[in-house]
Formats: C-alpha cells, sequence, structure tokens
C-alpha cells in the first residue's frame, strides 16, 4: 500500500506542487494542522496584523509580480476578514487561492464556535468556491483552484477546508490535468472578427485605443504598443490600464473617465472609431452613458464574454486573449505615418489640463510636486501603490507610467485600507525595488496595524500621506455638490465642536493621530512636512533610509482634483478647475 | 417578455445557491424554475422562465455561462418544444357538484387523484394556457388549495 498522508501535508505538497513561494496568513483554531505543517515548510509565510491586511497584501503581491497569491485564514472571523479583500480581487481580476479552515464536518451547521458560512457568503464575490468534503477531493480541488484563479479572466478562489478533512490520511495524487466540464475560457479571438476590426481600423480617421487592466494581465502592453504605433493610434488607459502604454509616448493621453484628462475625454468623445481592449466600460469610464462616444464604432476586445455589450452597444466584439488577437490585428493594419486627427489630439494635450493642481493656496504644500518629486528620483522606476481618494485620482495623474504591474489599486470595488497591506505584498514580490505607498490620512487608518508587518519583516516601503485632515474625495463632492455641508468629513473634528462647520481655521483641534508618533511607536523613521521646499530632501531621506519610512505632509486643506466630469455628466462636460470665487 | 431557458448544472451540493445568488445580484426575475435529475447522473437539468428583455436574457445567459457549475445553457424560446407544467387543485365538491367537476377533468385529461366528504384533489399536467384554463373553470366551485411546479421543457427531434 502506497504511503498515506494527512489533509494538512496534501495541502502541503499540494502548493509546493503549485509553484506557491509566499503565503500570507493568519493561524487560528481551525487551520491548526495546517500552521503545524507550515512550521516545518519552506515557504515564506508572511504574517499580518489583520486577515484583510493579509488578503490585500497577497492581491498587492498578484497584482505586482502576475503571479498567484495565497492567503489562509482561519474560520468563522478570520474567514470573514477576507470578504474585502475577496471583493477587490474580483472587481479587478486579480488571481488569489484563499484558504479559510472550517469547523470540523460533522458540526457543520450547528453554529459551532467560529463557524461561519463562507462559501456562502463568498459566492458572489469570487469566481469560484469550494467546501471540501472529503480529503480525497483535496489535491484536486487545490488543483482546480490554481487552474481557475489564472486561466480565462482571472479572479479569486476560495477553498473552505473542514479541519477534520485536515487530518485525515489518504494517499497523495495530484492531478497532472484539470479537466472542468462547465469551464473552458475561450482564448482564440474569432479571424473573421479580427478582420473586420483590421478593417475598420484602416478605413478611420479618429481612432482612439481606450486600453484597460486586462492588457496587463494578458501581458499584452509590447503589442498594444505595436498596434497604437503602426496605425499611430492615440491611446488612453483606465485606472487600472495605468502602465499597460507608456505615458511619455507621444501618443498616449493619460487616464480618460472622472478624473480623467481632457486629451482622453474629449479624444473618446470625437473619435470615430474607439477600440477597446481588456477593459468593461465602467461608469466611472464612461460618465453619461447615453452620451459616450456617440460619434465612434467600437471594437471591443475582452475574454470575458459577458463583459461584451453589457453597458454599451459594441460593433465589432472580438472575445478572446488580448495578446494573441492584438497579435493578429498587428498583422493587418496597415502602416499609417499619421492619423487624420494628430493635430487637434495636440492642442488639447497642450492644454495641460492639470495645471489647476500645480500650487497649494497661499504656498502651502500641494499634491503635485510631492509624487512629481517621486518620479524623478526614482527615474520613474518606483512601484506605486495607492489607498482610494483624493490622492489615488493624483497619483494616477501626475506619475508618469512607463511599464505594466507598477501601478497597485483598488478600482473597481475603490477600497479604502487597500493600498498599504497591498505596498507590503508588492515590497514581498520585488524586493530590490522602490515601493512607494501614497494614502490619504483617512484609508491609511483603515489598515494601520500592518506598521508592525512592516517593521518586522523590515519592508522598505516608503509611506506618503497626503494629510488635508479631511476624507478629501467625499470632502470635494459635499463642496461642489451639496453647498460645502461637511457632514462628518473632517478628521479634526472632536465632540465639542460645533454641530456644523464649513470653514477650517487654524484655531481648529490638532488632527488625531499623528501619524510620525504612531510610526515611531512601531521603530518607523517618520517626519513631517509642511512646506514646498522640503518636498525634495524629505524624499531623499526615505530612499535612503534602509528600512520603512513614513513622511506625513500636510497639505492645502481643500485641494480638489480636476478636471472632473461631475457625475452623471458627460465625458466632454469636464469642470477644469475651481471656479474663483 | 417571458423567455424559457434550459441550463445543464453539475448534479452537486450548492449549485441552487449559486443559481439563486446571480439571479438575486443581477437582478434578474424568476417566474418560474424547476430542477430534475438528467440521463447522466452527473448533470441536473433546470428550466427557467425569465422575464426581461432581449439585452437582459443576453446577459443572463453571459452571466449563468460563467459558473463553473454550469455546463451549458439554452434559450429554447423559440425553438420547437414541449413544454408542461403540474399542478394539484383542491376543490370544493359536495354530491350536488361532483359529477360536474369529474366531467370538466375529464375534458381536460386530468385526474382525481383524492376524494374527500366535501372536496375533490385535482392533478392537471398541460403548459401554462391549459392549466390557467382549469384553474379558470374550477374556480367558481371553490379553490381550496393550489400548487404548480414549474416548466420543464425539451426541444423537438434530435439534440
Amino acid at each position: 500500500m502506497s504511503k498515506r498522508f494527512t489533509g494538512a501535508e496534501i495541502f502541503i505538497k499540494s502548493l509546493s506542487r503549485e509553484g506557491v513561494e509566499t503565503i500570507f496568513g493568519y493561524p487560528g483554531g481551525t487551520v491548526l494542522p495546517i500552521y503545524d505543517k507550515l512550521y516545518d515548510a519552506e515557504f515564506e509565510h508572511i504574517l499580518p496584523h489583520h486577515e484583510q491586511g493579509g488578503i490585500h497584501a497577497a492581491d498587492g503581491y498578484a497584482r505586482s509580480t502576475g503571479r498567484i497569491g495565497v492567503v489562509i485564514a482561519t474560520s468563522g472571523p478570520g474567514a470573514t476578514n477576507l470578504v474585502t479583500g475577496l471583493a477587490t480581487a474580483y472587481m479587478d481580476s486579480v488571481p488569489l487561492v484563499a484558504f479559510t479552515g472550517q469547523v470540523p464536518s460533522h458540526m457543520l451547521g450547528t453554529d459551532a464556535f467560529q463557524e461561519a458560512d463562507i462559501t456562502g457568503i463568498s459566492m458572489p464575490i469570487t469566481k469560484h468556491n469550494y467546501l471540501v468534503q472529503k480529503t480525497e477531493n483535496l489535491a484536486r480541488i487545490i488543483k482546480e483552484a490554481f487552474h481557475i484563479a489564472s486561466s480565462g479572466r482571472p479572479g479569486p478562489v476560495l477553498v473552505d477546508i473542514p479541519k477534520d478533512i485536515m487530518l485525515q490520511e489518504v494517499e497523495f495524487v495530484y492531478p497532472e490535468q484539470v479537466d472542468l466540464r462547465g469551464y473552458k475560457p475561450n482564448y482564440r479571438g474569432h479571424p473573421l472578427q479580427i478582420k473586420k476590426a483590421a478593417e475598420k481600423i484602416n478605413q478611420c480617421r479618429r481612432p482612439v485605443l481606450y486600453a484597460g487592466g486586462g492588457v496587463i494581465i494578458s501581458e499584452a502592453s509590447s503589442e498594444l504598443r505595436q498596434l497604437a504605433e503602426k496605425a499611430q493610434i492615440p491611446v488612453t488607459t483606465t485606472l487600472t490600464g495605468l502602465g499597460a502604454f507608456d505615458e511619455k509616448n507621444r501618443l498616449s493621453l493619460g487616464m480618460l473617465g472622472m478624473h480623467g484628462s481632457t486629451e482622453a475625454n474629449m479624444a473618446i468623445s470625437h473619435a470615430d472609431l474607439i477600440i477597446a481592449v481588456g477593459c468593461r466600460f465602467d461608469d466611472r469610464v464612461t460618465g453619461k452613458l447615453e452620451e459616450f462616444a456617440q460619434e465612434a464604432d467600437i471594437i471591443h476586445i475582452d475574454i470575458d464574454p459577458a463583459e461584451v455589450g453589457k453597458r454599451v452597444a459594441i460593433d465589432i466584439p472580438i472575445v478572446g486573449d488580448v495578446k494573441g488577437i492584438l497579435t493578429k490585428l498587428n498583422e493587418q493594419v496597415s502602416e499609417k505615418s499619421s492619423n487624420g486627427w494628430g493635430s487637434q489630439i495636440q492642442e488639447w494635450q497642450e492644454m495641460d489640463c492639470r495645471r489647476c493642481n500645480s500650487t497649494g493656496k497661499n504656498g502651502r504644500l500641494s499634491s503635485r510636486p510631492i509624487i512629481e518629486e517621486i518620479d524623478s528620483l526614482t527615474d520613474g522606476e518606483a512601484f506605486i501603490v495607492t489607498e482610494v481618494g483624493q490622492h489615488q485620482m493624483w497619483a494616477a495623474q501626475f506619475f508618469n507610467y512607463n511599464r505594466p504591474r507598477q501601478f497597485i489599486t483598488s478600482g473597481g470595488l475603490g477600497t479604502m485600507g487597500y493600498g498599504f497591506p497591498a505596498s507590503l505584498g508588492v515590497q514581498v514580490g520585488n524586493r530590490e525595488a522602490p515601493v512607494f505607498l501614497l494614502a490619504g490620512d483617512g484609508s491609511f487608518q483603515m489598515n494601520i496595524q500592518e506598521l508592525a508587518t512592516a517593521a518586522k519583516n523590515n519592508l522598505p516601503v516608503k509611506i506618503v500621506i497626503f494629510n488635508n485632515q479631511y476624507l478629501g474625495m467625499v470632502r470635494q463632492w459635499q463642496e461642489m455638490f451639496l453647498d460645502r455641508r461637511y457632514s462628518s468629513t473632517c478628521l479634526r473634528r472632536r465632540s465639542d465642536c460645533p454641530p456644523q462647520c464649513s470653514e477650517p481655521d487654524e484655531g481648529c483641534p490638532e488632527m488625531i493621530p499623528d501619524f510620525t508618533k504612531v510610526a515611531q511607536a512601531y521603530g518607523i523613521k517618520a517626519e513631517k512636512i509642511t512646506k514646498p521646499e522640503e518636498v525634495r530632501a524629505a524624499l531623499e531621506r526615505a530612499l535612503a533610509e534602509p528600512g520603512p519610512y513614513l513622511l506625513d505632509c500636510l497639505i492645502e486643506v481643500e485641494e480638489n482634483v480636476f478636471p472632473m466630469v461631475p457625475p452623471g455628466g458627460s465625458l466632454y462636460e469636464m469642470i477644469l478647475e475651481e471656479e474663483s470665487e | 417578455m417571458k423567455h424559457t431557458v434550459a441550463v445543464q448544472v453539475a448534479n452537486e451540493s450548492g449549485v441552487l445557491a449559486r443559481i439563486a445568488s446571480l439571479f438575486s445580484r443581477r437582478g434578474f426575475n424568476i417566474e418560474s424554475l424547476s430542477v430534475g435529475q438528467t440521463e447522466d447522473e452527473d448533470v441536473s437539468r433546470i428550466t427557467l422562465v425569465v422575464c426581461g428583455s432581449q439585452k437582459d436574457l443576453e446577459q443572463l445567459e453571459k452571466q449563468l455561462n460563467k459558473l463553473i457549475v454550469v455546463y451549458k445553457v439554452s434559450n429554447i424560446t423559440n425553438d420547437p418544444a414541449v413544454s408542461r407544467s403540474m399542478a394539484f387543485i383542491k376543490v370544493r365538491a359536495d354530491y350536488s357538484t361532483r359529477s360536474e367537476i369529474i366531467q370538466i377533468v375529464d375534458v381536460f385529461r386530468g385526474e382525481i387523484v383524492d376524494v374527500a366528504n366535501d372536496s375533490v384533489m385535482v392533478e392537471v399536467t398541460g403548459d401554462e394556457g391549459k392549466i390557467n384554463a382549469m384553474e379558470e373553470l374550477l374556480e367558481p366551485y371553490g379553490i381550496i388549495e393550489l400548487v404548480r411546479t414549474g416548466k420543464i421543457a425539451m426541444t423537438r427531434g434530435k439534440k
């Protein structure tokens, strides 16, 4: 009889077979058998200080390396703490495999201690999930989980393992192949559709490429550049597509959408052909749907058939892998020396729509120079990871991204608290690279406990806080659309403040906490800056520090993000700058 | 507009929950649903009747296809197909009305499956229209209880 192994041993062996090197995990009662085996295993195990931190770190690791992120949590609260991380990864198509412990099989459904129906809970926010019912199935399920997470349109897969399954002994047979009757992603675009698309591209006069995160996932950046340059098509990217196309390229229009550039939004609005690649026409991208790209025919290339025609009617749909389709398309489009509207595009580009953000009021520190300084000090090479809010949009606007996987942000779900743990995952996956976390004063506090993870693992992430003492993006909406009624967005506010206050001044209470002191409590070097002339030297000190570093930048409190397409507005109706009072 | 969709799914636990979760999340309305085994023991078949526009339906089919447990989705609304559902109707009946009721049931090729002092239970199988007509005719006698299955359907000929 061949050797038998416990479920926990099979778990370790299966992960080795999948080539896993790093695990982000938090132990607990129902995963004790797995943790006992991990004690002797050779994986790098990173202990976060909250399961949410663990899964976002795995997500950052996955997005920045292209590998599959692996996270472990215990049953009940451990598992439910993964929920936001699963939803974040699901929205942005990030390959993750999450393993959760579960109460023993015979206790399932009895409201046992730390029991939660995590497969039920996570059903709508995972690509697929499993409750393992027999140890004999464990190896096959792990194999399938890794396959599903990383193939087709990637996404998170959760595997829930009852404790008794980890303890039972069976033979170990790891399947070589996966054959799932209900899952056969189609990679190859239809040749006839590709031919039609090429003809359209050859005939059009005002083309725009609209590239999303799918280009990065499919590793199709060079094919995208080839198409753009061969047919002279300007390229705009979505938030999650930043880095898919070098922003220093003359054909780059930057980001489109609600806080996109003038050139991108105007080009989309006036194009006669839009080639949408690996993207999904998100509402933050399209603005008012009825007026989106009214003059254009639309070619949509995406691996997920459900995204094609979901929000916008498509003239030429091509379902399949972006890389392969672009390669085929490049063979068929004819070379052009210019397109029909280069000079018009250039005119829009020269408007430099983001200029209004260049200085703070009264010479105070503002966001743009900080981000541009990071760009220049790292020769544009840094990983930029963000939280969610104003600083995220500034990060998208002011750094010139030049390579895929460089910009890591929660796009679809917009998860505050994502960035910091994600930046640690990025650093774990890219030990030597400079990694910057650009955070807001609100977001950073949502997973601030991970300072311990940064310190203990000596992960030299440079934390730059854009501290305006407000939940800035919400405050901006209140200022612009709700009559400056700053309801619950002031982070300096204390219980003895007047019930309504929209006029922050010098007499306001101090911001809680002092981020530099928090960092120092974790043994992390930190400093605070308030003036534009302090930026460069402070960033140099941060970069020179071999460990993590926190830079608290007290920026202009009421700085806004522009351009802005007001909610429900059309892309060509951008608000370009502050109305003068 | 009503559509009939046949969905072949894995015969395993939790599948119906996945389908139901998808419907509620994406805001699709199910008018009726029936699940049962097929000639293949690994496969169950769900017949759905859903309301919505053509575009809604397209999105529904695509979303269903994304589920790993879904093997095949066929919209058979416009295919030549046979479809049936079944109903039990408990209707008030005494010695004076019982024979009239039995006559109606005979005309519809239904069956009396239980007789009590003051009621009978009628079983009727057919397409939606037939069951509606039966219900209407029995209404005046006093319907005590009624239960209907979801529709099952199969396309004619090979496939």
